[in-house]
């Protein structure tokens, strides 16, 4: 079973040099510590920044500079400003190589719900709508299953959508998933977990192709 | 042509009971902290407000939340303030939640005149209930109107006695959508200079939509997550 650290690591193996990347709050900022060395990856924070950098010293706190998780952040030699318009414009145009964000649930057509539990929880959907929307290559990381146990890829979300349609590959703590026309293909295991456990923790239809490796760190 | 005034109280004098205003800023980074504070002091209610965020519990919309001055709410995320989810789940607060590029746009579109456009986002979900769905080249799309608010309060770093603004960094973010977007735009800037101080390439937002301009005071400048290098 993987850890938080250990689900962004296996999504940076997706990074590709020159690729703009939004990366959403929670593990998925994670994976900005897992670029390889020498890779070109520009950040996009939605707020108004490409060319995210690392947090600041401390002491060097900057309140007019934050990322869309609202915290503190830095620039990086190259770095640019942009109103939230022209943020979401580069985002529906398409221009974002790779979107990485989280998820209460996902189906096996590739539906998410992320931004809401009726009656319980409402915090708004943000920007998440709207790359769901646009991205052409979308990654949710998350646990397998939520805090009660129960599995979060299903046949049909239960919550109130984010996206239809629009979610194709998936890393969990347990294994990485194909979302295609058949439904969850999967594709890799997290080292030591077997295909009998993620079939147990999975509701929405489960399928592989001959071995399933386990996932490779270096 | 005078759009100079002394302070946020005196340029939001006119704002009355039941408006629609626009606030500037995402999280609590570029909010116009001084208008907030006057409409606060000031009690006007049944405002609708369009932000991208409702602030937090003690500061930003999160103060004029706590007087219940507000009506309705239109914002993209409220996750940071546990008032406005009472306040909502209660049902006393009207509250719309618009995807936030959809609402960054929604802005844009008034200060382009244009009233409405297209957007993939929200589609098959319940942002899409009551809407025109249109499809073009097989893909689906919401239809979204522009806004229509009567003020808008925006927060800048530096801006000249005509109008002229320029932000700083991220805390651009919505305000030069919104200063375009209202029937009166009221910025609050750091830095207060004279006409041919700042670079023309430079202005974000052009004075032509700027109605009145005046020099914040003691600006807090929040940070809702410090957060810093190991």
């Amino acid at each position: 079973m993987l850890d938080k650290n250990q689900i962004a690591q296996r999504i940076a193996k997706e990074l590709k040099d020159g690729y703009y990347v939004n990366l959403g709050i929670g593990i998925p900022t994670l994976v900005a510590n897992y670029i390889p060395e020498g890779m070109n990856v520009i950040l996009q924070s939605e707020n108004g920044l490409l060319g995210m950098g690392p947090f600041p010293v401390s002491g060097k706190e900057d309140p007019d500079l934050i990322n869309a998780g609202k915290q503190t952040i830095t620039t990086i030699p190259g770095s640019v400003f942009f109103d939230s318009a022209m943020s979401f414009g580069m985002i529906r145009a398409g221009k974002i190589d790779l979107t990485v964000l989280g998820a209460m649930e996902v189906s096996e057509k590739g539906d998410i719900a992320s931004w809401k539990i009726p009656g319980k929880m409402v915090k708004g959907m943000g920007g998440a709508m709207d790359l769901v929307a646009s991205a052409k290559n979308i990654i949710v990381a998350m646990m397998h299953t939520n805090s009660n146990g129960y599995p979060k890829l299903l046949r049909k979300c239960t919550l109130p959508l984010t996206g239809i349609n629009c979610i194709k590959k998936i890393v969990t703590d347990l294994a990485v998933l194909n979302v295609t026309e058949k439904g969850f293909q999967l594709v890799e295991r997290a080292p030591g977990v077997s295909i009998e456990e993620i079939k147990n923790k999975t509701e929405g239809n489960l399928y592989y192709n001959g071995e399933v490796p386990e996932m490779k760190f270096n | 042509m005078n759009k100079v005034f002394n302070n946020a109280a005196e340029a939001i004098a006119d704002i009355t009971d039941g408006s629609t205003l626009m606030l500037g800023g995402f999280g609590l980074c570029g909010i116009p902290e001084n208008c907030i504070a006057a409409l606060v002091a000031k009690g006007i209610k049944n405002l609708t407000c369009i932000s991208n965020n409702a602030g937090v519990d003690d500061f930003g919309i999160g103060l004029l939340l706590k007087q219940k001055q507000l009506k309705k709410m239109i914002a993209s995320y409220v996750g940071e303030n546990a008032e406005f989810e009472k306040q909502l789940l209660s049902g006393e607060l009207d509250v719309e939640l618009v995807p936030q590029g959809t609402l960054a746009t929604r802005c844009m579109a008034a200060g382009y005149g244009m009233p409405a456009f297209f957007t993939p986002a929200g589609v098959g979900t319940e942002v899409a209930e009551g809407k025109e769905t249109r499809e073009f080249e097989g893909k689906p799309y919401l239809m979204e109107y522009a806004f229509d608010a009567d003020f808008s309060l925006v927060k800048a770093w530096k801006g000249d006695t005509f109008g002229n603004l320029i932000y700083k960094e991220t805390a651009r973010n919505f305000n030069p959508l919104m200063a375009m977007a209202a029937k009166i735009t009221i910025a609050e800037v750091e830095e207060l200079v004279q006409p041919g101080e700042l670079n023309p390439g430079e202005i974000h937002t052009p004075g032509i939509y700027v109605q009145r301009i005046f020099k914040g005071k003691k600006y807090e400048k929040r940070i809702e997550q410090r957060t810093v290098r190991n």
